[in-house]
């Protein structure tokens, strides 16, 4: 180890020194994520406004968690729920089991069930951690603990994160600003 | 005395205590010969100097405080990362949190240690880390509301730094061996070697300066650079010498032998926790803080702007400004410790060993023996000045004949080979 050496590693901590820090504030700034991120899963609606889940269980039957619990129910041509004979009447997520591989999107023929990029889940209560149709459809913003903490404080759900851009597969889906 | 060691006192009197093998005690004493009429100062009244100390005191002990949270933040932002910015705005109240919870903190006290010597280590480690700063001046006389910036002047001034820093490692030391525990003791022995070693070539070190101004007090080695110039022109080599192993006194990075986490359980202090703990740590950032005042009191023009901005129209007339300049090249020194602590490796042990009594000391030695024989010959004080250049010339000869070449890049291990 030469002096010279020493001088020139005093230099590069000196150059540091003057960088920016890569480190993300967490809490206080959103965590970049990336586009295909495997956050919480959001059930997609067609541009009509049907939900795209016909309630096959192919999502369920992939799932190496059994994570997944769909009861399907046939649709009213009426007044139909979703684009196919059949919708979802349930459909429930344990997160608690779900390990966010991202197959049940795979095995899913109409693309109805997309992962998402909400990952902040934590909460009390087992039973909070069972997510329904109600927590997952697109137009939900945020998980469950986040959409309480909006209803208590009266603010907006605040979502922790940001992407560049949402992939094609979340249609409908709004990103945070 | 015969005729001839009156005719030279000062020589006389280096080659007989040369001859003794004491070099640093006769430099001290031929300096102190040297001195003109003992100064007297002492106008303060007491109280005042009371009021000084506790000052001081205070002063250093919020320093020590910060210089933690600021270290950390400047340790942090080396490594690209933020540092602790979350007690308080910015991060400004971390040392408030760290101090309330190493009081509170369970202060745990071996079950077989020597219970009193326990106690009263960190104690001895603190109280002499603090005493050595009330000599710094920090203004010219009656620079602080008509007082003396200065808690104490001393005419043995250095000599009174070295006894008591020296007595410091006491605090070490008892500390390893009262805790009753192998790793403390072995930590600590460790510790003492380094700091007994390196404190030699730092006493070595500094007798050139002192010969050179003929005088151990601290505001006269101001006042003689003030006229003669920077004393780290005269005695270059001898600034590094004391900038390194002042370093080491401080158990600073490249030598924090004392307390290298990786390897050592945590050294000395391995059995102690709490407010104890936070003791040791304390005294070590004070010696810290009070070798960056060392330094620039006795190389660089003490309290004293740069001499050459006295020129300069506009701020010129900061020139004798108190405490500014002071605390500038304090915050100077401070940033380079953490600088080099965020860069460099620790040193073995036998390097550490090596580079003290195989490097410095001899250089040291060497530096000692140039300056004395230029103030014993009666030469110009330039020589030093040119010396100081010719070091320097070939210290940088050395570093650039001695650099390696760029190494080639290692044959690939394939598959093939």
């Amino acid at each position: 180890m030469s002096i010279a050496a020493l001088a020139q590693s005093m230099g590069i901590t000196l150059k540091a020194l003057f960088s920016k820090p890569v480190t993300i504030p967490y809490p206080d700034a959103p965590v970049p994520l990336k586009p295909r991120f495997h956050g919480r899963h959001v059930l997609t609606r067609h541009p009509n406004g049907l939900e795209k889940c016909i309630g096959c269980s192919l999502c369920a039957a992939a799932c190496p968690a059994y994570a997944i619990y769909v009861e399907a129910a046939e649709n009213d041509p009426q007044n139909p729920v979703s684009a196919g004979e059949r919708y979802a009447r349930v459909y429930e997520i344990n997160m608690l089991r779900c390990i966010f591989c991202g197959l049940c999107e795979e095995a899913c023929p109409t693309g109805a069930v997309v992962m998402g990029y909400d990952f902040e889940m934590a909460d009390y209560r087992y039973s909070d951690f069972v997510y329904g149709k109600e927590d997952m459809l697109v137009e939900v913003e945020g998980t469950k603990p986040q959409r309480r903490e909006a209803a208590y404080t009266g603010k907006p759900v605040k979502r922790g994160y940001s992407v560049p851009y949402v992939r094609a597969e979340l249609e409908g889906f709004k990103p945070p600003k | 005395m015969n005729q001839t060691q009156r005719k030279h006192p000062r020589m006389g009197c280096l080659y007989t205590r040369l001859a003794f093998g004491a070099p640093l005690l006769a430099g001290l004493a031929l300096a102190a010969e040297a001195t003109p009429a003992a100064s007297s100062s002492a106008t303060d009244p007491l109280w005042m100097v009371g009021l000084k100390a506790f000052l001081v005191i205070f002063g250093l002990l919020t320093a020590f405080a910060y210089m933690t949270l600021i270290e950390r933040r400047l340790l942090a932002r080396i490594q690209i990362r933020q540092g602790p910015n979350r007690v308080g705005p910015d991060g400004l109240l971390q040392p408030l949190a760290d101090a309330i919870k190493s009081i509170f903190k369970e202060d745990l006290v071996v079950a077989r240690a020597d219970k009193v010597v326990f106690v009263l280590a960190p104690m001895i480690s603190v109280t002499f880390a603090v005493l050595t700063f009330g000599l710094i001046p920090f203004g010219p006389k009656d620079a602080f509301f008509g007082y003396d910036p200065w808690v104490i002047d001393l005419d043995v001034g250095i000599l009174y730094v070295f006894a008591v820093s020296e007595i410091a490692i006491y605090g070490i030391f008892l500390a390893g061996w009262a805790s009753n525990s192998k790793y403390s003791l072995l930590g600590s022995l460790r510790s003492s070697a380094s700091l007994i070693s390196y404190e030699l070539a730092l006493g070595i070190s500094l007798l050139a300066p002192v010969l050179l101004v003929g005088s151990l007090n601290l505001r006269e080695i101001v006042e003689w650079q003030h006229q003669n110039g920077w004393l780290v022109l005269y005695a270059l080599p001898a600034f590094a010498i004391f900038l390194l192993t002042s370093m080491a006194e401080a158990a600073r990075t490249p030598f924090d032998l004392p307390e290298a986490e990786q390897e050592l359980v945590g050294g000395y202090n391995t059995e102690y926790s709490s407010i104890k703990w936070a003791l040791f740590q304390m005294a070590e950032y004070i010696h810290l803080i009070t070798a960056s005042a060392l330094i620039p009191t006795l190389f660089l023009g003490g309290w004293r702007m740069p001499g050459f901005m006295e020129q300069i129209p506009l701020i010129g007339g900061l020139f004798a400004l108190p405490y500014l300049w002071m605390f500038v090249k304090i915050a100077l020194f401070l940033f380079f410790f953490i600088w080099v602590r965020g860069t460099l490796f620790r040193l073995r042990y036998d390097q550490l060993m090596v580079f003290s009594w195989g490097r410095l000391f001899p250089l040291a030695l060497a530096w000692f023996l140039l300056s004395a024989m230029v103030v014993a010959f009666k030469w110009p004080v330039a020589v030093l000045g040119w010396l100081s250049l010719l070091s320097l010339v070939v210290f940088s000869a050395y570093v650039i004949l001695t650099a390696k070449p760029k190494p080639r890049a290692l044959p690939r291990m394939g598959a093939g080979d």
